[in-house]
């Protein structure tokens, strides 16, 4: 018997199932002194202990029964998981713009197994189709796996990959690009591309989900739809993160890649743009603009792509009582450049400036954002702030401090000239600076209020 | 239609068709929070603070096809809307968060009601989940765990067994289904719940209510659970030979139970004999030659039932439906006053969402509506009918009609395959009416967000320790005694059954007049607003010990008993302020249940008789009290 045998399984429950011929997958009967079970051996999680035996009962219901109380394993059948959707072609007609989605590894589609509970991804057009068979109402979808890795894992080889990949797409003229994309670190790559993949002629669409889509409550499938509208049909030719607006099944709405953030840990509603208006809602059927001044749609193929990044950048996130030897051990590990998040309008503590002076002297570039992540950076106010310009750090202006991250990386990767990085980083490529924050670009409703609350009422969220 | 009438008290009639039913009781159990989130349990009157709108859809199963159930809910298309209370309900609820660990207390409370149903306790418990696209849910799922398996009671010298004993989520309170919006509310969500479910041991209707009444008073005497409207719901699984489970969903009455599975019963002998007509009439489903005419001019303009419906804003549409040689059979009764039809109109209203009644209208039974001769003579013309013919009306928006029609060909189509195994609910009358396909095992999957919890022999042998002799142990001890059944019924509901306990540990003391005062009399009192349950417990022994040893008359005990409540101090010695609020809370709780769109003046005039009823005087303080809360 091979590990396959056991899958997940350690310690006790793994010798029992030995000892005793039990394996995954086996439809058998568990006896111990205190009853008999029915059912099929399910693998264990990693994480679990190494006690219990997993049960799936033929009510449909797990249970872990305590490896030691078992004497005898019957097995009365097997059967293997499939792990396979059945494919369906995906249509294709003249009239529909083809789109691309390339994906990155999270899960936009998938189908459950109910036998093992196992969540099985879908993701060729085929599969797709059979998930989401709106998508044929929409366009001609194309797909292409990059490669399969967890938002959190995304870096600057992917990022790179990316961008080249969505260079190509263009060249061979598609109409639209879907990114499916984990969320957690949709933000970072919606702003690298921004960078990377300049004038492009058509809408570049990031999409996720924040409710897995093997459940029925998933916001999968409407992000998925709302995405592929937008390549196909919309003429905002940017790179876009595609999520929902209010947590109803309402509508999406297009951000802005530099401007976009992920601001809560579960809600469906995770995305907002920060400092600004979203670009526009959008529905499987319709765009609807709320900005004017964004990059429109056009039919030629020319796109530049400049797909670099230097790995030696950090952000900073300064805390109180921050000490000097965070900065110190920066330098000493021979970083190009740093990101500082800061207090208020873009401050850190005394004790901080000899090293941030060292650094300057030994040409790391050091930029200011704010940890409030709303307004500007705004270093002429307080003493402090002068102080710190003195000591050569430049203050990014409203640039999120994600956004300004992936820039610095992006730019160190094209120039270390300190006057040619400290240029480039303040002239906006995609909007990460703008130089007016409308009145509405910062609303938090405040929960509570009389006035808000009767919003509330009215109105789904 | 012909009269079908049913004689439920026939036992011999229902075992010798293969009556069997099983039960599975939901009973909401006593905690102070929720199952998943920290939210306090209870529920409210108050006007929602805020709603979100989420639409269902099926997830792939394991064939890559939808799932039946899945599939059905999805045809519907329905907008669900749920209601949010601030003091109710958090972003758990909303499914904007993940599940918090599983509630403990619930745990080790689910765990004393398997104990005490002598169920072998799981040694590591896995919540897993289990779909439900109607929307009850805002996940699409329900979060669900075995404590208990193989646990029994005892029924008439045999064992009735429990296969399993399930902690769960309560789901959401619905608050209306019209057309394509449902809308729910969310303070019962994600109230810890147990589900006991027997095996099909019933073997007729009033084993099915007996053994229905036995578990519940087991658990309310145990004192494990909630009690009031709604705290308990049962679904009734009945099936007949030939016949395939169905499931009576949602009744909240056991007194209903004898009826009800009744009614199942013969509805599937019915059934199978139209199976038999069925298919001597058709080779198969496809071979019914049905024919379809859009009929919609024919009733614009017009002044009956249908016409009427045409002036509505939404533009309808009318078909007719031709449906060959079915006519007996559409008008063959299954349920008293109930026939073929309105499993028809009971499928179109759930798939179609055609709803408003009648939502059918046929040719064989024309006298029931307003249209007139004329227009069927018309109708008749283009769709001639022989004698057994049958015309089948469906008015509705353009979408839903061709979904009504697809549905009536389904569901004359499974008449080939006899009884078709669903889920109903009780309408109240007696009978049931189609609610969905009944889902199957294969809707469950594990829940990742919840890590397994291991249950230690510690903790077994710890609430083993804890619970009370059980209710049919208690039961045979008072049928030796000489109690009779009536008694045996009413001393298990009362409160006092503690106090009979030890007044009839006492020899002198004769157990049948103990039982009298403490299932009846007292309780009797009680509507009379004297209420011994707040009396010192100590006193009301003595006198009761007394009255009975020394065989007092009636009305002097009956004195005694009155005094003694009245002299039990002002009600503020029963309850301080925070029991003010308990009260209060219980009878909020009570009014949202019954009467979930009351008037602030039923509310209160709801609240202030329930709490004067348990503040029999100082009354002008109470009043004051509850003046100044309703001000607030």
């Amino acid at each position: 018997m091979n590990d396959s045998n056991f899958k997940g399984y350690k310690g006790r429950a793994k010798e029992v199932l030995q000892a005793l011929g039990g394996r995954v997958w086996a439809n058998v009967i568990l006896k111990t002194n205190e009853g008999d079970f029915d059912g099929v051996i399910l693998p264990r999680s990693e994480t679990a202990d190494g006690d219990h035996i997993v049960l799936k009962l033929k009510s449909g219901y797990n249970i872990g029964v305590r490896a030691d109380r078992v004497r005898e394993i019957k097995e009365t059948s097997f059967k293997e998981a499939i792990y396979k959707i059945p494919e369906k072609e995906f249509p294709f007609s003249e009239d529909k713009p083809n789109v691309t989605l390339l994906g990155t590894g999270g899960t936009i589609a998938s189908r459950l197994d109910y036998r093992t509970g196992a969540v099985i991804p879908a993701f060729t057009p085929g599969e797709l189709y059979g998930a989401v068979p709106e998508l044929a109402d929409i366009c001609n979808l194309e797909t292409l796996k990059l490669f399969g890795v967890f938002s959190e894992n995304m870096g600057p080889e992917q990022w790179i990959t990316l961008a080249e990949e969505i260079g190509r797409q263009i060249a061979k003229g598609v109409k639209g690009i879907v990114i499916g994309h984990g969320t957690d670190t949709m933000h970072h790559t919606a702003a690298v591309l921004s960078y990377m993949v300049q004038n492009s002629p058509v809408p570049i669409v990031m999409v996720g989900s924040q409710r897995s889509s093997d459940r029925p409550s998933s916001d999968a499938a409407f992000n998925l739809r709302c995405a592929a509208y937008t390549a196909g049909h919309s003429d905002i030719a940017e790179v876009m993160v595609c999520m929902f607006g209010p947590t109803s099944d309402k509508y999406n709405l297009l951000h802005r890649g530099t401007r976009v953030r992920k601001m809560h840990s579960s809600y469906r509603s995770t995305f907002r743009t920060i400092g600004d208006v979203p670009i526009a809602t959008v529905t499987p059927e319709v765009v609807t603009p709320i900005k004017t001044d964004y990059k429109r749609r056009r039919d030629d193929k020319d796109v530049t792509v400049k797909a670099v990044f230097d790995e030696k950048v950090s952000i900073v996130y300064y805390y109180p009582n921050m000490r000097p030897d965070i900065i110190e051990s920066l330098i000493d590990n021979d970083y190009h450049g740093i990101i500082i998040a800061g207090t208020g309008l873009g401050h850190v503590n005394k004790p901080l400036y000899p090293a941030l002076k060292k650094a300057h002297d030994k040409g790391i570039a050091v930029f200011m954002t704010v940890q409030t992540l709303w307004g500007y950076v705004q270093m002429y106010v307080y003493d402090t702030g002068r102080d710190m310009m003195e000591l050569g750090v430049i203050p990014a202006a409203n640039m999120l401090p994600e956004a300004a991250y992936v820039k610095l990386g992006w730019v160190l990767g094209q120039t270390r000239d300190p006057g040619k990085v400290k240029e480039m980083m303040l002239t906006p490529v995609a909007g990460e600076i703008t130089e007016r924050e409308p009145f509405d670009g910062y609303l938090i409703l405040q929960g509570g209020i009389p006035e808000v609350e009767d919003f509330l009422s009215q109105r789904y969220r | 239609m012909k009269e079908l009438e049913i004689d439920i008290d026939d036992k011999s009639f229902f075992e010798s068709r293969g009556f069997k039913c099983g039960l599975e009781i939901h009973q909401q159990i006593d905690t102070e929070r929720k199952l998943f989130c920290h939210c306090p349990v209870g529920l409210t009157n108050r006007r929602h603070d805020a709603e979100i709108l989420r639409h269902m859809r099926p997830t792939l199963s394991e064939l890559g096809e939808y799932d039946g159930t899945a599939l059905m809910e999805f045809k519907t298309k329905k907008e669900v809307i749920y209601r949010l209370y601030r003091d109710r309900t958090c972003t758990y609820e909303m499914d904007d968060t993940p599940p918090f660990l599983v509630n403990q207390d619930a745990v080790d409370l689910a765990m004393r009601v398997a104990l005490h149903f002598n169920c072998r306790i799981v040694d590591e418990l896995h919540v897993v989940r289990k779909q439900y696209l109607d929307g009850s849910i805002p996940t699409g799922f329900q979060r669900t765990m075995i404590i208990g398996i193989d646990g029994w009671v005892p029924y008439k010298g045999r064992k009735i067994r429990i296969s399993q004993l399930n902690l769960e989520e309560d789901s959401c309170r619905e608050v209306s289904d019209i057309g394509h919006q449902i809308i729910f509310a969310t303070d019962r969500l994600s109230i810890p719940l147990i589900e006991v479910i027997t095996d099909a041991d019933m073997k007729n209707p009033d084993e099915a209510a007996e053994v229905c009444r036995l578990l519940g008073n087991s658990m309310k005497a145990a004192g494990f659970v909630r009690r009031g409207i709604g705290t308990v719901r049962q679904d009734v699984n009945v099936s007949v030979t030939g016949g395939d489970r169905v499931e009576i969903k949602g009744v909240y009455k056991v007194g209903n139970i004898k009826r009800l599975t009744a009614t199942e019963a013969v509805r599937q002998i019915g059934l199978l004999d139209l199976k038999k007509m069925f298919t001597g009439r058709f080779t198969s489903p496809e071979a019914v030659s049905y024919k379809e005419e859009n009929i919609t001019s024919l009733f614009s303009g017009t002044a009956n039932t249908i016409g009427c419906r045409l002036e509505s804003d939404q533009p309808l549409k009318v078909v007719a439906l031709y449906a060959p040689n079915l006519r007996d059979m559409i008008n063959t009764p299954l349920q008293p006053g109930r026939d073929f039809g309105f499993e028809l109109s009971g499928r179109v209203r759930v798939i179609a969402c055609i709803d408003t009644k009648p939502n059918l209208f046929f040719l064989s039974q024309k006298e029931r509506y307003d249209i007139p001769d004329s227009l069927w003579d018309t109708i008749t013309r283009s769709l001639p009918c022989e004698t057994n013919d049958d015309i089948i009306l469906v008015c509705g928006p353009s979408a839903d009609v061709a979904t009504a029609i697809n549905e009536i060909k389904i569901r004359i189509g499974e008449l080939a395959d006899g009884v078709i195994n669903e889920t109903r609910q009780d309408i109240k009358d007696g009978s049931t009416d189609f609610e969905r396909i009944l889902p199957g095992p294969d809707r469950m999957y594990p829940d990742t967000d919840h890590p397994p919890v291991k249950i230690t022999e510690e903790r077994v042998t710890k609430n083993r320790d804890s619970i009370q002799e059980q209710l049919w142990v208690k039961q045979e001890r008072w049928r030796k005694l000489g109690l009779h059944e009536e008694q045996v019924a009413a001393l298990s509901l009362s409160k006092f059954l503690d106090l009979f306990e030890r007044l009839a540990a006492d020899r002198a003391v004769n157990p049948k007049k103990a039982a009298h005062y403490c299932a009846d009399v007292m309780v009797g009192l009680r509507r009379k607003n004297v209420h011994l349950e707040y009396a010192d417990a100590k006193k009301l022994y003595t006198l009761l010990h007394r009255a009975l040893v020394e065989d007092w008359p009636y009305a002097h005990i009956k004195a005694a008993l009155i005094a003694l409540s009245q002299s039990g101090g002002t009600p503020d010695d029963h309850y301080g302020t925070s029991d003010f609020d308990t009260l209060w809370k219980k009878a909020e709780n009570g009014f949202a249940t019954a009467k979930t769109n009351g008037s602030p003046d039923k509310f209160r005039r709801y609240i202030t008789g329930q709490i004067l009823r348990e503040y029999p005087d100082r009354t002008a303080d109470v009043l004051e009290k509850i003046t100044a809360r309703l001000s607030e």
